[in-house]
């Protein structure tokens, strides 16, 4: 009895982190495995039935799958690219200068991250309607929407990587005859360049999985969540698991590349 | 910017410079300077005396609120730190993380496009003994070498003017004292001016050829540390560089002329002589000022063997003996205690118990005399 007490104390931290790991990846492993399932028979029934390549052969085959992936890619490019300019701009004005109202400031760009989405997105649909665009709602509309929500996430982000910055680099760059602009682009950014890149995989996976807020303001325009949504109502089409499978890799293939270079690169400088 | 000219005259020369920031905090006072062109120069004086804020004026890194600060007959007040002739060793070193030692070095070559950079910076590299950490990142080094990198970084430039922050601040203790050996050697051998920030008195005495004490905002005293140690002019230099024995005195003639000068003070019964050339008030109610290692100090009776100003009844209260001396404090029959610095050369084969009644002595010519409105404690500081 004490030995088996014993063996449980000295591996319970053990098991239950390799319980909480199978928890979390539960999902993504049924997913993997449902994309090799084969459910012409059933087309509702979200179960194994038989194995197939069909639909790694052709995820484009169900319509409008791989357009709506397309427009999802776009936006949030887009998305990602107007949130971060603007968003490092902004963490660079709040943590670089004192000015009225600082404070008030943070709070209003903290504020849309707790604010629930569905009145987040439905103020927008307001909005939108309010300025005359109802009729137009579509791509436009979703970019406008996801910008907006992804700012604040990139805000935070680049601020609290400008807020552990030494302010001495700069002066010491100054006083090495680097201008002001050689200052910036030779100290300040490339240091705060992780904290931008940070921001904008982020953003890019906030505007990529959005869907309550893109739900309300998108027009006749279809996103991958929103296709998902859709057809789930119908059945799902096996393909949504390849392209989700497929995601998932992506997300995988950039972790293990960043921590491999950065593993070379450790070893490279302890082997000098 | 441009390289160091053989000759004089490009001395650094602070005039009238005030600092008072937008609080209402003045931290440097109408400040007038003048630092020779290739001395090993030191500003020496508590936290919050002014003297990194004038350092920063000079690196060009605060305004002033007045003034000018010239190097020659160029006025560099308005001039952009990146344009001034003059580089900086930073307190925390501010090595720059992502770039590499001999990138780090380099930094302030490549701004200005100077052609055989990489030259440059190998010798640097073998001047300051970092020749193999040249790959590696500033995180990867220990404090001394990183202290070592903030030194090459700034003098491959060959400025006019090197200013070191507290350089070696951050270092244990023995390493500061063979960084200090190795700044020394470092500028001789550059010939820059080198404009050294300390609180350490210890480390500005050792290194430099000229120290200005500052307090307050002003310079209390500038000289060579020979010359401020022996004949400081006021208490606070008195007492924060090194510790002075301060007794209240009353002027009660003046004898002599030229170089034979003396004035006459009476303390608490006893008549001291104090050479004029280290008299630095013309009031009545003075201070008498002994360096304690000057104090000579033999039980009652005894004969000491120095002519001079001699007080009897004093009783050693207190004996801590450090190896190479002994620190006595003895309580003087008006009631202050006085602190006598022995070398333990052996000669009296033991202490002096706690207790015993002595005679104190010493040599007129180590007396100053100063003004006995000022603050007694002023400059007193804790040992660290």
């Amino acid at each position: 009895m004490t030995r088996i007490g014993r063996w449980i104390g000295s591996h319970l931290v053990l098991t239950g982190g390799l319980l909480v790991l199978l928890y979390m990846y539960i999902p993504n492993i049924i997913v993997a495995i449902m994309s090799f399932n084969d459910s012409s028979g059933a087309r509702n029934l979200y179960k194994f039935q038989k194995f197939t390549w069909d639909n790694w052969l052709h995820p484009c085959a169900p319509n409008n799958l791989c357009s709506s992936v397309v427009t999802s890619i776009e936006i949030g490019l887009l998305a990602t690219i107007g949130a971060t300019v603007i968003g490092t701009f902004a963490a660079f004005g709040l943590v670089r200068h004192r000015f009225a109202g600082r404070t008030a400031m943070n709070l209003v760009l903290f504020l849309p991250m707790a604010t629930p989405e569905i009145v987040m997105g439905s103020s927008l649909l307001a909005l939108f309607v309010a300025a005359g665009l109802g009729g137009q709602l579509g791509f436009w509309t979703i970019l406008i929407a996801h910008i907006m929500f992804c700012i604040s996430f990139v805000v935070v982000t680049v601020k609290s990587r400008l807020a552990g910055l030494d302010g001495n680099l700069e002066q010491a760059a100054a006083d090495l005859y680097a201008n002001e602009w050689q200052t910036f682009w030779k100290v300040t950014f490339p240091l705060v360049f992780p904290g931008i890149l940070s921001a904008a995989l982020l953003a890019f996976s906030l505007s990529f999985d959005d869907f309550i807020i893109t739900n309300l303001n998108s027009g006749q325009t279809v996103t991958f969540p929103m296709y998902v949504w859709g057809a789930a109502q119908r059945g799902v089409p096996m393909q949504v698991n390849v392209i989700g499978t497929l995601m998932f890799l992506v997300a995988l293939a950039a972790v293990i590349i960043g921590e491999v270079g950065a593993r070379r690169r450790r070893k490279a400088l302890a082997a000098r | 910017m441009s390289q160091v000219s053989s000759g004089t005259g490009r001395d650094l020369r602070l005039t009238g410079l005030h600092k008072t920031y937008p609080n209402g905090f003045t931290a440097v006072h109408d400040l007038d300077l003048v630092v020779p062109q290739g001395s090993f120069f030191a500003l020496l004086g508590p936290s919050g005396c002014g003297k990194t804020t004038t350092l920063r004026m000079v690196a060009g890194l605060e305004t002033p609120t007045k003034g000018t600060i010239s190097i020659g007959d160029t006025d560099i007040t308005e001039t952009k730190p990146y344009n001034r002739p003059v580089n900086t060793v930073f307190q925390n070193y501010a090595l720059f993380p992502h770039l590499s030692i001999a990138e780090n070095v380099e930094f302030g070559l490549k701004r200005r496009k100077v052609y055989d950079s990489g030259k440059q910076v190998q010798e640097i590299l073998a001047l300051t003994e970092l020749v193999e950490q040249g790959p590696k990142r500033p995180g990867q080094l220990s404090g001394g070498q990183q202290q070592r990198v903030a030194l090459a970084r700034a003098i491959v430039n060959r400025p006019e003017v090197l200013l070191l922050d507290e350089p070696l601040g951050a270092l244990d203790l023995k390493l500061r004292r063979a960084m200090q050996v190795e700044l020394k050697r470092i500028q001789e051998e550059v010939g820059i001016t080198f404009v050294h920030v300390t609180h350490d008195q210890e480390e500005a005495m050792s290194m430099a050829d000229t120290v200005a004490v500052m307090n307050q905002g002003v310079i209390e005293q500038m000289g060579s540390p020979y010359d401020l140690y022996t004949n400081p002019h006021t208490t606070f230099v008195a007492n924060f560089l090194g510790r002075s024995n301060l007794i209240r005195a009353t002027v009660v003639g003046r004898e002599g002329t030229g170089d034979d000068a003396v004035v006459k003070a009476d303390m608490h019964g006893t008549v001291a002589t104090v050479k004029a050339s280290k008299v630095h008030t013309d009031a009545k109610d003075v201070l008498l000022g002994i360096r304690p290692e000057k104090v000579l100090i033999q039980p009652e009776g005894t004969a000491i063997d120095a002519p001079g100003s001699s007080i009897s009844g004093g009783v050693v209260v207190d004996a801590s003996y450090l190896g190479v001396s002994t620190d006595y404090t003895v309580r003087m029959p008006w009631g202050q205690e006085i602190i006598c610095f022995e070398q333990n050369t052996g000669r009296r084969g033991g202490l002096i118990p706690v207790g015993t009644t002595v005679d104190v002595s010493w040599r007129p010519e180590f007396a100053f005399l100063l003004d006995a409105s000022q603050d007694v404690d002023a400059g007193i500081v804790e040992e660290d």
